[in-house]
C-alpha cells in the first residue's frame, strides 16, 4: 500500500521534472540560439564578441545607431510617463469606488479590461483622429504615446492593484484616519497608498515591461521607440538587433528580480 | 493620565430627531438622545436596529437625511468627519498594518502639527494607559486582537476628543478577554473624563460598563435609563425581553397588583391593569422549594458557576426558569415536585397576546 503510494510520488515527481525541463527548452532554445548568433563570426563561421562589445560602448552606439539611441530614450520616457499617468489615474479612482462608489465597481473592472479585447490595430484606427488633435495641441512628440498605452496598460494594472485593495479593509482604515483628521489626500498618501506597495510595484513593473515592448501602435504611428529601432537595424545590423532584444530582456528579467527583492525585503523588516 | 481628564471635562451631546434611511428602510427613525458632559452611554440592541448608523452620524461618516447634531453646544452637522474631534475604535481592526503601535496612536497628533517629543511624551503615555508600554514598537500583525483595540482605543484617546465613539469593539475578541477589556474601558473613561457612546448588542456589556443604557428597537430608543433601573424597571415588554432573561408567567391584573401562580405581583408603570396578563418576572424574583404537594415539576437543574438554574413546569403547564444559589441546586432533580411563586418584586404586564 506505502510502496504503491511512494512509487505513485516518485512517478509524479518524474513526471513534473520532464514537463519542467520541456517547459525550460520551449523557452530558453530561441533564446540560446539568438545569443549563438549574436556571438557568430563574419559570414557566419567561428566566434567573437565584436557585437557586444560595441554594444556596450554607448558612445559608438548612439553614434553609428542614432535610432537606436533615439528608440532607447523614446521607450524609456514613455514607460516613467505611462507608469506615473496609470497609477494617478487608477490608484484614486479605484480606492474611491471602492469607498464610496461599490455599485460601479462592475462598470470600472468592465471598462479597465476592455483593452484586452481590442486589437492594437482596431485601437490604433480609433486613436488617429484623437492623436490628430494631441498633434494639433500638444505637439508631435512621442512621448503622447504614453496616453495610448495607458490604455494597453489598464487591464493589466487595474489586476494588480484590484488585489492588493482587496488585501486591506480600505474603508475602516480610511475612516479610522479621517476620525483621527485627516483630509482625503492625506488619507491616499499616508494609509492607502503605503499599504499598496507591493500592488503598484507590480502594476508599475507590468506597465514597464508592456511599453518596452510595444511594437504596433508606434509604428502605425510612425513613431521611433525602442522595438521600432530594433526593427529598423534589424535590416542592416541583424546582429545588433538581436543583441539589444536580448539586452532588454535581460533587463527587464532584472527590473523584475530587483522589484519582488524590494517588496519582500520591505516585508521583513515590519 | 489624569492630565486629559483636567485639561478637558467632557462635552455634552445632543441628538435631535435623526433620521436616515437606506432605499426605503428607516435606519434611524426620529432619534433623539441627549448625553451630558462625560457620560458613558451604551447603545444596545438587536442587529440592524440601527445602533452604528447613530454612531456613525455622530462621527460624520454618514449624513443624516434629518435632524441636527449637537456637540458642545455646537451644531456640527455639517461639519466633515476630519474636523468633527471624534476618537473612534471600531469592530474591525483598523489600526494601519504599516506602521507601529506608537506611530498609529503619534498619527492624529501629527495631523495635528504636534512636536516630535510632545508626540512622543503624549504617545508613550497613551499606551502606558492602555498597558502596552512594552509593545509600542510593534506592528498589528505581531499583536492579538485585545492588544490591536487597546492600542486603537490609545490612538482615539491620543488626540483628546470631544467625544470617544466605540462601534462593538469587544465583538471579535474571546469571552475573557472581552471582559477584560470592557471594565479596562469604563477604568479608563472615567479616568480621562471624556463623553463616550458605546454601541453593543450585547446587554451585559452594555449593564457593566455605562452610566445610561439605551435600548434601540428600529431606529429609536425604546428606553434610555440607568442599568438598575432599565433591568428593574423595564418600560416595555421588549426592553424587558431583550435585558435580562425572562419568565412570561399569566395571571390576572387588578389595578396596581396581579395575582400569579397564586401571589400578589406589583405591577410597574405601564402595564396593562386589568384582566388577563402575561407578567415578565426575572429568574431571580421566582422562590422555588421542594414540596411534594407544591405546583410544579422540576424539569432539569444546572450548575452555571456563580448561581444554578432551574426548570420547572407548573401543572398549569406553563415553564419557568428560577434561579438558585450554587449550593441548592443539588435538592433539586429532574420530577421532583416543588412549589415556585413570584416574590412579589414590581414586574411588567401586558395584556395577552
Ligand atoms: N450602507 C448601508 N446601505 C444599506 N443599508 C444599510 C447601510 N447601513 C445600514 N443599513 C441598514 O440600516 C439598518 C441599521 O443598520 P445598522 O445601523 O448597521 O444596525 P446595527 O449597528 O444596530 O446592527 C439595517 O437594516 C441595515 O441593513
Ligand atoms: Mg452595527
Amino acid at each position: 500500500m506505502s510502496g504503491e503510494r511512494a512509487s505513485f510520488r516518485r512517478r509524479q515527481s518524474l513526471f513534473r521534472r520532464v514537463v519542467l525541463a520541456v517547459v525550460l527548452t520551449f523557452f530558453t532554445l530561441p533564446l540560446l540560439a539568438s545569443l549563438e548568433f549574436t556571438l557568430q563570426g563574419p559570414g557566419g563561421t567561428g566566434h567573437q564578441l565584436t557585437t557586444w562589445t560595441t554594444l556596450m560602448d554607448f558612445g559608438a552606439i548612439a553614434k553609428e545607431y542614432p535610432d537606436l539611441k533615439e528608440g532607447f530614450l523614446s521607450s524609456i520616457l514613455l514607460a516613467i510617463f505611462t507608469v506615473i499617468v496609470m497609477l494617478i489615474l487608477l490608484v484614486p479612482t479605484m480606492t474611491w469606488v471602492r469607498l464610496r462608489l461599490p455599485g460601479l465597481t462592475r462598470t470600472v473592472e468592465f471598462l479597465c479590461l476592455l483593452p484586452l479585447t481590442v486589437p492594437a490595430i482596431v485601437l490604433v484606427v480609433g486613436l488617429t483622429p484623437i492623436y490628430a488633435w494631441v498633434n494639433y495641441l500638444l505637439g508631435a512628440l512621442t512621448l503622447w504615446l504614453g496616453f495610448a498605452y495607458v490604455i494597453l496598460v489598464l487591464p493589466y494594472a487595474y489586476r494588480s492593484i484590484d488585489t492588493g485593495l482587496r488585501a486591506i479593509d480600505v474603508k475602516t482604515l480610511s475612516e479610522a484616519a479621517r476620525s483621527l483628521g485627516a483630509g482625503w489626500g492625506t488619507v491616499m498618501w499616508r494609509v492607502v497608498l503605503p499599504n499598496l506597495r507591493t500592488a503598484v510595484l507590480s502594476a508599475s513593473f507590468l506597465s514597464v515591461a508592456l511599453v518596452l515592448g510595444e511594437y504596433t501602435i508606434a509604428s502605425l504611428f510612425a513613431r521611433k521607440n525602442l522595438q521600432v529601432a530594433m526593427y529598423l537595424i534589424g535590416k542592416s545590423d541583424a546582429k545588433i538587433s538581436v543583441a539589444v532584444g536580448l539586452a532588454s530582456l535581460g533587463f527587464a528579467f532584472v527590473v523584475l528580480f530587483g522589484m519582488s527583492f524590494v517588496g519582500t525585503a520591505r516585508k521583513e523588516s515590519r | 493620565m489624569t492630565s486629559a481628564a483636567a485639561a478637558r471635562t467632557g462635552v455634552a451631546v445632543e441628538l435631535t430627531d435623526l433620521r436616515r434611511s437606506y432605499g426605503g428602510v428607516a435606519a434611524l427613525d426620529g432619534l433623539t438622545l441627549h448625553i451630558e458632559p462625560g457620560e458613558f452611554i451604551a447603545l444596545l440592541g438587536p442587529s440592524g436596529c440601527g445602533k452604528t448608523t447613530a454612531l456613525r452620524c455622530l462621527a460624520g461618516l454618514e449624513d443624516p437625511d434629518s435632524g441636527t447634531i449637537e456637540v458642545g453646544g455646537r451644531d456640527v452637522t455639517a461639519i466633515p468627519t476630519n474636523r468633527r474631534d471624534m476618537g473612534m475604535v471600531f469592530q474591525a481592526y483598523s489600526l494601519f498594518p504599516h506602521m507601529t503601535a506608537r506611530q498609529n496612536v503619534e498619527f492624529g497628533l501629527e495631523l495635528r502639527k504636534q512636536d516630535k517629543a510632545a508626540r512622543r511624551e503624549r504617545a508613550a503615555a497613551m499606551l502606558d494607559l492602555v498597558g502596552l508600554s512594552a509593545h509600542a514598537d510593534k506592528f498589528a500583525h505581531q499583536m492579538s486582537g485585545g492588544q490591536q483595540q487597546r492600542v486603537a482605543l490609545a490612538r482615539a484617546l491620543a488626540i483628546e476628543p470631544q467625544v470617544l465613539l466605540l462601534d462593538e469593539p469587544l465583538s471579535a475578541l474571546d469571552a475573557k478577554v472581552r471582559t477584560q477589556l470592557r471594565d479596562e474601558i469604563r477604568r479608563i473613561q472615567l479616568d480621562v473624563g471624556t463623553t463616550t457612546l458605546f454601541v453593543t448588542h450585547d446587554q451585559e456589556e452594555a449593564l457593566a460598563v455605562a452610566d445610561r443604557v439605551g435600548v434601540m428597537r428600529a431606529g429609536n430608543l425604546e428606553q434610555i435609563a440607568a442599568p438598575e433601573e432599565l433591568y428593574t424597571k423595564p418600560a416595555n415588554a421588549f426592553v424587558a425581553d431583550f435585558v435580562g432573561l425572562t419568565n412570561r408567567l399569566t395571571g390576572t391584573a387588578n389595578g396596581a397588583h396581579a395575582s400569579v401562580l397564586g401571589a400578589p405581583v406589583a405591577l410597574l408603570p405601564g402595564s396593562a391593569t386589568s384582566g388577563s396578563v402575561e407578567v415578565l418576572v426575572r429568574p431571580e424574583a421566582i422562590d422555588i422549594a421542594p414540596d411534594p404537594a407544591g405546583n410544579a415539576t422540576v424539569v432539569s437543574a444546572s450548575f452555571l458557576g456563580a448561581h444554578a438554574k432551574v426548570i420547572a413546569t407548573t401543572d398549569d403547564g406553563q415553564r419557568v426558569a428560577v434561579q438558585v444559589d450554587s449550593d441548592a441546586v443539588t435538592s433539586y432533580r429532574p420530577g421532583d415536585r416543588v412549589r415556585v411563586r413570584p416574590q412579589g418584586d414590581p414586574a411588567l404586564a401586558v395584556a395577552k397576546s
